[in-house]
């Protein structure tokens, strides 16, 4: 999952300004803090050739330069930082080779739902993308906050029940990736890492044909029993029966998931929420 | 009749917070029982526990954080463990105990480390340092240290009573709803910062007061010491900020008590606000922090440098620009929520821009050094082990406010190790020097100096060590707060760390040889000058500890470095032999409305977190009555009479006499 051995474009970008930001900043850190160790050890009291000058308290001209050093190197830093922003903003469409795959993320407590609207499939815990193609993403979560992330092909994003996010990305090389959930979400929290599978464009069809062979089918009936809170550790895929099911999601027509359940303490609302609708 | 309180809260199917409560308990008694039995009850009463002295309230916050920082370095010496041997495994701790250490690990490090450190440290100084002889409301400021004592009470009574939040320190919403969070750790967290919160403001409020509307004859605000700048800076940001954090939580409160709507998922709650307004306190905080600390090595290395502060002005123009800039740079803490690139482009500028005063206060200590002569006490070893390593924490900190950059490392080990870098290496390095610095002017003896640099390269040391690894675990991909994992890259770099918080706790075994081996040679290591560092300020102008009322005279201050300044002209002009005419001085009375008031607050807290609504308004009922009663009293202060006055500092004075004669040179 190295952040230095990226596999898409925006993985690409992303660490390129990392590495370029800490090159900048080294150039003033390094000598600042051979700086400080060498006036340290040359100024310290048992030296008798260093000259003691109580009184050089103030000088304009070192002033300016100490003011100016982290001020052009912040100008410098901002404009990488303005450019950036704008070039990796996660909602701007990142070109492709072929038709661009859409991919709806909802995540759960505690794995993670990728649904496939126009295939009419969906599957959990492993998401399958073709190599080289323009990947739409958009995410929302079913209860508590998450964070979608890909080390290896760049840029998290933030999921949020109710709200849809938008991200987009690209795989270049095939081969076999982790994603991860990037914000605590409770227990099952560690358990929500997934595989990323990069397949190449002409098996991407086969894959999509036999997971569309699925037994089992995801609707709203079994959305609601798979956001209940648990781990899974298989890799289950469904066929999709209504490719609305993430607008329903998003929009709160399936209201959020529960929380855990209450054993000891019945008398008491189960979620605070419940109520209000 | 108790609420939600039965035996089930008790733990008794987890052994390790139970024998931790357990041995904790037996520890306050077996202190108590000495206390009793040894007949120093009423010596601690009167001296201590109802005491409105400054700088007795100042040692009382420093040993609170003393206290909490061992309670919360066990919870990251078990976080460390725990993830040095989770891997493909559950570790030792499981998700529902491991997911309270590192939420109450944050909690009590900010809350209750941190900050009573640095409010400690300010409390006992900065009148000092202002020729004053205490703070503007001595009796708010003991509520104040007490209602912070009460918070930690709270947080500790949550290990053996009920459980603590799980959901990280700063209780994200939707997670820390009812619904998600049903439990009572979020109540327990929520209302120790509540009321820790309200002693907060209050000692903020009184430390801007202080330093606004007293200060001694002459000592205009660019006379101030930097550590009453940088006072000033941190208590403004308090006063604006710490009213946001109680807002924001009593809103959880409502949601969480009386089913309201402003995070939670349905009805219109907006999680996203949550995440705004805890921010907008939470980076003004940071600096909170880090200011004082910036203070602390301003003083530390103009004195052991022998020289005054380089660019003294710059440096005040540095400290507020921060101040300033502090509130505007919140957004940075989120950058991949979603927001569009023109809002995060716009705050990962302004968040650079705070690095540019920063920067500059590092370039001023630097020629602070130069063409001076260094001392290597332990404090100063302690800033420049500071200036080294938190150049590295702000290296980091500028990479992730970079949006681009921070798409990556947001949420990872890298954050945790940049976020540790700047609040060990700038927070905890300051205070710690500010510990050794002022120790001999709080007790009158000097702390042992070989145990002191032992504490020092074990810390400094140990810091690398534990957070090298954490910044390459976070390039590998590591997201913070895992119980267990599966990959194995990260592995060795989770046993580097672990082996490097064994090197840290060494550090602070060494820390607490040295305390306890200055107090056995304190006759040997005793400060009868007042004046152990050659120091600049005013704070050493007078006897160590210093007597009640600090100054027997209002020092009359001519320019910076006040004290430097009287040192030198006493030398040219000869000493003046006239005795001085003393006066009486009034000084405030005692008052145990501070530790009344908290110990209803407890009382109040603890039964609104159980729900035992009968002992809320009892506990409400107490502090209120207590404000009352102490509004009425009639007679707040007492005199000293100028006889005595006149004994206490005619010492004083002999000791300084025969320092200034034998000084040939400095």
């Amino acid at each position: 999952m190295n952040l230095l051995d990226p596999q898409g474009p925006v993985a690409a970008a992303n660490s390129t300004i990392l590495v370029d930001s800490v090159f900048i900043m080294l150039a003033i850190v390094v000598p600042t803090i051979f700086a400080i160790l060498a006036f340290a050890f040359w100024f310290r009291a048992s030296n008798t050739k260093a000259r003691y000058q109580p009184d050089f308290v103030y000088s304009g001209r070192v002033e300016m330069v100490v003011w100016a050093i982290p001020a052009l190197t912040v100008i410098l830093l901002g404009g990488v930082a303005w450019i950036g922003s704008h070039k990796l903003d996660p909602a701007v469409p990142v070109p492709g080779t072929g038709s661009p795959v859409r991919i709806q993320v909802v995540s759960l407590d505690w794995k993670w739902l990728f649904i496939y609207p126009d295939q009419r499939i969906a599957t959990v815990n492993t998401l399958t993308v073709p190599a080289g193609a323009e990947l739409n993403f958009q995410l929302t979560s079913s209860s508590v906050m998450n964070v979608f992330f890909i080390p290896q092909l760049g840029s998290m994003i933030y999921t949020m029940n109710g709200m849809v996010t938008r991200l987009n990305l690209r795989a270049d090389n095939e081969g076999k990736l982790q994603g991860l959930a990037a914000h605590f979400s409770g227990d099952g929290f560690p358990d929500m890492m997934f595989d990323v599978n990069v397949v190449s464009p002409l098996a991407y069809p086969d894959w999509v044909a036999s997971t569309a062979k699925s037994a089992a089918v995801l609707n709203e009936d079994s959305y609601k029993k798979l956001m209940q809170q648990g781990i899974e550790r298989g890799r289950p895929t469904y066929r999709l029966e209504d490719p609305r099911l993430f607008d329903l999601i998003a929009t709160q027509h399936i209201p959020p998931g529960p929380g855990p359940e209450l054993i000891s303490d019945a008398g008491r609302p189960h979620s605070g929420g419940h109520d209000a609708r | 009749m108790l609420g939600k309180l039965d035996w089930s809260a008790i733990p008794f199917d987890q052994p390790i917070p139970l024998i931790a409560g357990a041995v904790v308990l037996v520890g306050i008694l077996a202190v108590l029982i000495w206390v009793v039995v040894k007949g120093h009850l009423p010596y601690l009463w009167h001296e201590w526990i109802t005491s409105v002295d400054h700088k007795r309230i100042g040692v009382m916050y420093i040993l609170l954080a003393s206290v909490m920082l061992l309670r919360g370095g066990s919870d990251a010496i078990m976080m460390r463990i725990q993830q040095a041997i989770a891997y493909q495994s559950q570790g030792y701790l499981p998700p529902e105990h491991y997911n309270q250490i590192f939420s109450a690990h944050g909690t009590i490090m900010i809350f209750f480390v941190a900050m009573p450190f640095v409010i400690g440290l300010m409390n006992l100084i900065v009148p000092l340092q202002l020729g004053v002889r205490d703070v503007a409301f001595p009796t708010l400021n003991s509520v104040g240290f007490w209602l912070t004592a009460t918070g930690a009470l709270l947080v500790n009574l949550s290990l053996v009573i009920g459980e603590f939040a799980r959901t990280g320190w700063l209780a994200f919403p939707p997670l820390s709803e009812l619904s998600y969070s049903p439990g009572v750790g979020v109540d327990y967290y929520a209302w120790s910062l509540q009321i820790s919160g309200v002693g907060t403001l209050v000692a903020g409020i009184n430390l801007v007061t202080t330093v606004l509307k007293l200060r001694t004859k002459g000592m205009n605000y660019l006379r101030m010491p930097m550590f009453c700048w940088t006072t000033l800076a941190s208590n403004l940001l308090i006063v604006a900020a710490f009213p946001i954090l109680t807002a924001t939580l009593a809103m959880l409160l409502l949601d969480r008590y009386l089913g309201f709507h402003f995070f939670t998922n349905e009805a219109g709650g907006n999680v996203m606000m949550f995440m705004n307004l805890i921010w907008a306190w939470g980076h003004p905080e940071v600096y909170i922090l880090v200011l004082p600390a910036f203070g602390i090595f301003s003083e530390v290395v103009s004195t052991f440098s022998g020289k005054a502060l380089f660019g003294y002005r710059s440096m005040v123009l540095a400290t507020m620009a921060i101040c300033v800039i502090a509130f505007m740079v919140w957004l940075h803490h989120f950058f991949t929520m979603g927001a569009g690139p023109d809002v995060n482009a716009i705050f990962g500028i302004a968040s650079m821009i705070i690095a540019v005063p920063t920067g500059v206060k590092i370039y001023n200590w630097l020629f602070t050094m130069y063409g001076g002569r260094i001392r290597f006490a332990t404090p100063m070893l302690w800033a420049i082990g500071f200036m080294v390593t938190f150049i590295i924490g702000g290296l980091t900190g500028v990479l992730v406010a970079v949006p681009p950059a921070d798409f990556m490392l947001h949420n990872s080990m890298f954050l945790v190790a940049h976020f540790h870098n700047v609040i060990i290496g700038g927070v905890l390095f300051g205070a710690f020097a500010g510990f050794e610095f002022w120790f001999p002017k709080a007790f009158g003896f000097r702390l042992d100096e070989r145990w002191g640099k032992l504490a020092f390269w074990f810390t400094f040391t140990g810091f690398y060590v534990t957070f090298v690894p954490l910044y390459v675990a976070g390039m590998l991909g590591m997201t913070r707060r895992l119980q267990h994992y599966d990959v194995a890259e990260w592995r060795p770099w989770m046993i580097v760390a672990a082996v490097g918080m064994a090197v840290l706790s060494i550090g602070v075994i060494c820390q607490i040889m040295q305390i306890v081996v200055s107090i056995r040679n304190r006759e040997a290591l005793r400060d009868r000058t007042g004046d152990p560092w050659d120091g600049r300020s005013l704070e050493w102008a007078t006897s160590s500890p210093p007597p009640v009322f600090n100054f027997a005279f209002h020092p009359d201050v001519r320019g910076e470095d006040a004290y430097w300044d009287m040192k030198l002209s006493a030398q040219q002009q000869s000493l003046d032999h006239t005795a001085p005419e003393y006066y009486d001085i009034e000084m405030p009375k005692n008052s145990p409305t501070g530790f009344v008031c908290a110990f209803f607050a407890t009382i109040m807290g603890f039964a609104l977190i159980w729900h035992i609504w009968w002992m809320v308004i009892l506990g409400g009922i107490g502090a209120f009555a207590t404000f009352v009663v102490f509004a009425w009293r009639d007679h707040d202060e007492y005199v000293i009479p100028a006889a005595e006055v006149a004994a206490i500092d005619r010492v004083n004075i002999e000791e300084r006499r025969n320092l200034v004669s034998m000084a040939g040179t400095i």
